[in-house]
C-alpha cells in the first residue's frame, strides 16, 4: 500500500494505462518510428522542466524561461555566424552562461525584493524577450544559413534500426544528454547540501533560515541553474529543429509547468521528484503528440493540455488538502 | 513653498500611491511632449488613447479584483476572446450576411452583449469553482482554465479570426456619444461602479478583509470561500467586457487577439498600487496607472520605437515598479 502513496507510482500508473488506451485506439503507437520521435520530443521539454521543477521546489514560479532560453539559442547562433565559429563545446557553453545569466537577474529580484516570482519572471521575460527582438532582430535564422556542425552534433544517434523495407529510424543521442541533466539535477537534489537547502526552502523560508541555510545562496542558486538548463534547451532544440527562430518558445512556459505540476510537483514547494517531472514530461508529450495518431484535430491541443493542468492541479491539491489553506 | 513640499510628501505619504501616479503621468506627458511636441500633443492623439485604452483598463481593474484576495487570474484573455468569438458565431448565425452589411441586427446585439457577459460570468464561475471548492491554486486554476478557454475560441475558429460583427457592436468599441469615445464613456462607468462596490458595499469591504488576513476574515464571520467565488466571478464578466470592447474596435475576434494584455494588466494592477498579495488596491490607482502606461506607449510609438521594444519597457517597468514599492515600504 505505501508503494502507491508515492505519486511517481501513481503516474506511471497512469502513464501506462494511458498508452495501452492509446495503443488500442491506433496500434500504430506502439511503432518503434513513434516511440523514438516520442522521446525525442522529450527532450527539450524535459531539460526546461527540471529548471521548472527547481524553481517551483522552492516555492517560486517561473514563466520566463522560455524567453531565457530564446535570447540564448538566437544570440549564440547569431554569434557563431558573424564570427564564422566552427564547434560545438563553445557555443552550449555561451549558451548556459547567457540562461545563467538572465537567470540571476530573476534571483536578484526574487531574493532582494521579496517579490512573487510569478510577477519577476512575468517582467524579466518580457524584457529579455523585447530586447531579444527589438534589438537584436526578428529574422529566422534558416537552414541555408544555420551553422552544420550544430546539425551534424544533434544529428548523432545512439542506435539505429535497418528494417526489412530499407528505410532506417534512430533514437536520437540527446535523450542521454537529457537523462544525464536528469541524473545530476536528481543526484544535486538528494545528495548535496545545495539540494537540500532547495527542498528547506521550499517547506519553509523561515525555518530554513533557522536551520542555518544561506537563502541567498540557494535563491540564486535555483535562478541561474534554471536559466542556465534553459540556455542549454533552447541550444538543443535549434540544433535539433535546424532553425533558430527568435518567437520560438511562445506558450511553452504553460506546457512544460503543466508537465512539472501533473509530475508531482506541489506549486507550495518542498515537493517534487525528477523522475515524477520526467514522467510528467513524457505524459504530456504523450498525450499531446497521440492526438494526431489518434485522428483528433489539432485545435484541440490546447484544451487537452488546459484540462490536463486543471485536472492534475485539482488532484494535487486534494492530495495536499489541509497543508495550506 | 515649504507649505508646498509639506503638502506633496503628505500626498505620497498617503496609504495609496495616487498622488505619485500622478506625478508620473506629468512627468510622461512633459518628456514625451519635449521630444516629440508636434506629434504627441496633438488632440487627435489623446482622442485615438480614448479609444485604445479602456479595454486594457478593464482587464486591469479584473486583475485588481482577482488580487484582491491575494489570488491572481490568469485567463482574463482566454475568457475575453472566448466571449468575444461566441458572440460573434451567434451572430453569423441569427443575422444574414445581407442584412449584416447593410446595417441590421442592432436588437440581436443587445442578446449578445447579455450572452457575452453571462459567458464571461460562466467561465469566472469555473474559475471560481476550481479555487474555493477544489482548492486550487489560482495561478494554477487560472492557467490550465486560461488554456481551456483558448483552446474552446481556437476550436471553435479553427483559427482564423471571426469577422463581420453587427454595426451596433462596432459602435460599442468605436462610436462616439457626446462627443467622446463610447469605450472611454463605458471605462468611465464600469471604473465608478467598480469604485463602488469595492469600497461602498459589504462585499467590496469583505473582499478587502479577506485579501488583508484571511484567517481574521474567516473569524469575523465571514464566508470566504462565497466571496473569493463571488470575486472570480466578477473578473470573469469584467474581462468578457473588455472582450466586447476589443472585438467591437476591431470588427473582429481572434483566439489569440491580446495576449501580450495579461502581462500589461498585472503590471498596471501592480503599479496602479495593488497588492498582489491581497488586501490592498484601488481602482483609482489602476485607472491613473492605466492611462500613464497608455501615454508611455503611445510616446514611445510617436518616437518609432518597435513594439517589441515596447514589451521590453512594459517589462522594465514592472521590475522598476516591485523595486520602487519596496523601497517604499521599506521606509514606512
Amino acid at each position: 500500500m505505501t508503494l502507491f502513496r508515492r505519486s511517481e507510482v501513481v503516474i506511471a500508473a497512469i502513464l501506462f494505462t494511458a498508452m495501452i488506451l492509446i495503443g488500442l485506439v491506433n496500434p500504430a503507437f506502439w511503432q518503434v518510428d513513434n516511440l523514438f520521435s516520442l522521446l525525442r520530443s522529450n527532450v527539450v521539454i524535459g531539460i526546461m522542466a527540471l529548471g521548472v521543477l527547481l524553481v517551483m521546489l522552492s516555492g517560486g514560479f517561473d514563466v520566463s524561461f522560455p524567453a531565457f532560453a530564446v535570447a540564448a539559442m538566437y544570440l549564440t547562433v547569431h554569434g557563431m555566424l558573424l564570427t564564422g565559429y566552427v564547434g560545438v563545446v563553445l557555443p552550449f557553453a555561451v549558451a548556459i552562461l547567457i540562461g545563467a545569466v538572465c537567470g540571476s537577474i530573476n534571483g536578484f529580484f526574487v531574493w532582494k525584493f521579496k517579490m512573487i516570482p510569478l510577477i519577476v519572471t512575468l517582467g524579466t521575460g518580457a524584457v529579455v524577450r523585447g530586447l531579444l527582438l527589438g534589438v537584436v532582430g526578428t529574422s529566422m535564422i534558416n537552414i541555408d544559413r544555420f551553422p552544420p556542425v550544430l546539425i551534424d552534433f544533434a544529428k548523432a544517434e545512439v542506435f539505429t534500426l535497418t528494417k526489412a523495407d530499407g528505410t532506417h529510424s534512430g533514437l536520437t543521442a540527446m535523450v542521454l544528454v537529457y537523462f544525464a541533466l536528469a541524473l545530476g539535477v536528481h543526484l544535486m537534489l538528494r545528495h548535496t547540501m545545495i539540494g537540500r537547502s532547495i527542498y528547506a526552502l521550499g517547506g519553509g523560508a523561515e525555518a530554513a533560515t533557522r536551520v542555518g541555510f544561506d537563502l541567498k545562496k540557494t535563491i540564486f542558486f535555483i535562478y541561474c541553474l534554471a536559466g542556465a538548463l534553459a540556455g542549454f534547451a533552447g541550444m538543443l532544440h535549434c540544433s535539433m529543429i535546424w532553425l533558430a527562430n527568435p518567437r520560438d518558445f511562445v506558450g511553452t512556459d504553460l506546457e512544460v509547468i503543466a508537465a512539472v505540476v501533473l509530475g508531482g510537483a506541489s506549486i507550495f514547494g518542498g515537493r517534487g521528484s525528477v523522475i515524477g517531472t520526467m514522467l510528467g514530461v513524457f505524459m504530456l508529450v504523450m498525450v499531446k503528440n497521440s492526438l494526431i495518431i489518434m485522428k483528433v484535430d489539432t485545435t484541440w491541443q490546447l484544451v487537452v493540455v488546459g484540462s490536463i493542468i486543471v485536472i492534475a492541479t485539482a488532484a494535487s491539491a486534494w492530495r495536499d488538502r489541509g497543508r495550506k489553506a | 513653498m515649504e507649505k508646498l513640499g509639506f503638502d506633496f510628501r503628505r500626498l505620497i505619504g498617503r496609504d495609496n500611491n495616487i498622488g505619485q501616479l500622478l506625478v508620473m503621468v506629468v512627468l510622461i506627458i512633459a518628456v514625451m511632449s519635449a521630444l516629440s511636441p508636434d506629434k504627441f500633443l496633438r488632440y487627435y492623439n489623446f482622442e485615438s488613447l480614448t479609444y485604445l485604452f479602456p479595454e486594457l483598463g478593464v482587464l486591469s481593474i479584473a486583475m485588481l479584483v482577482a488580487m484582491m484576495t491575494g489570488g491572481i487570474d490568469l485567463s482574463i484573455i482566454g475568457v475575453a476572446n472566448l466571449s468575444a468569438i461566441l458572440a460573434g458565431l451567434f451572430f453569423h448565425q441569427v443575422i444574414d450576411r445581407a442584412a449584416l452589411s447593410a446595417g441590421g441586427g442592432t436588437g440581436w446585439v443587445v442578446v449578445g452583449v447579455f450572452m457575452s457577459i453571462a459567458i464571461g460570468a460562466l467561465a469566472g464561475a469555473f474559475n471560481g469553482f476550481l479555487i474555493t471548492r477544489l482548492r486550487v491554486t489560482p495561478i494554477l486554476a487560472t492557467l490550465g482554465s486560461g488554456q481551456i478557454y483558448t483552446g474552446i475560441a481556437l476550436v471553435l475558429t479553427g483559427g482564423p479570426a471571426i469577422v463581420g460583427f453587427p454595426e451596433a457592436w462596432d459602435y460599442i468599441g468605436n462610436g462616439k456619444l457626446f462627443g467622446l469615445a463610447v469605450p472611454f464613456l463605458l471605462f468611465v462607468a464600469i471604473a465608478l461602479g467598480m469604485a463602488f462596490l469595492l469600497t461602498r458595499t459589504t462585499f467590496g469591504v469583505d473582499l478587502q478583509l479577506i485579501g488583508t488576513n484571511p484567517k481574521a476574515a474567516v473569524y469575523a464571520g465571514l464566508d470566504r470561500a462565497k466571496m473569493v467565488f463571488l470575486s472570480y466571478v466578477l473578473t470573469g464578466t469584467l474581462a468578457s467586457i473588455a472582450g466586447i470592447m476589443l472585438s467591437g474596435r476591431t470588427n473582429a475576434a481572434k483566439s489569440d487577439y491580446g495576449t501580450s494584455y495579461l502581462l500589461q494588466a498585472i503590471l498596471i494592477a501592480v503599479l496602479g498600487g495593488t497588492n498582489p498579495a491581497g488586501g490592498k488596491g484601488t481602482v483609482l490607482g489602476v485607472s491613473i496607472a492605466v492611462v500613464a502606461l497608455m501615454l508611455l506607449s503611445s510616446g514611445f510609438q510617436i518616437l518609432r520605437f518597435s513594439n517589441h521594444l515596447i514589451d521590453f519597457i512594459w517589462g522594465a517597468f514592472l521590475l522598476l515598479v516591485i523595486v520602487v514599492n519596496t523601497y517604499k515600504n521599506r521606509t514606512r
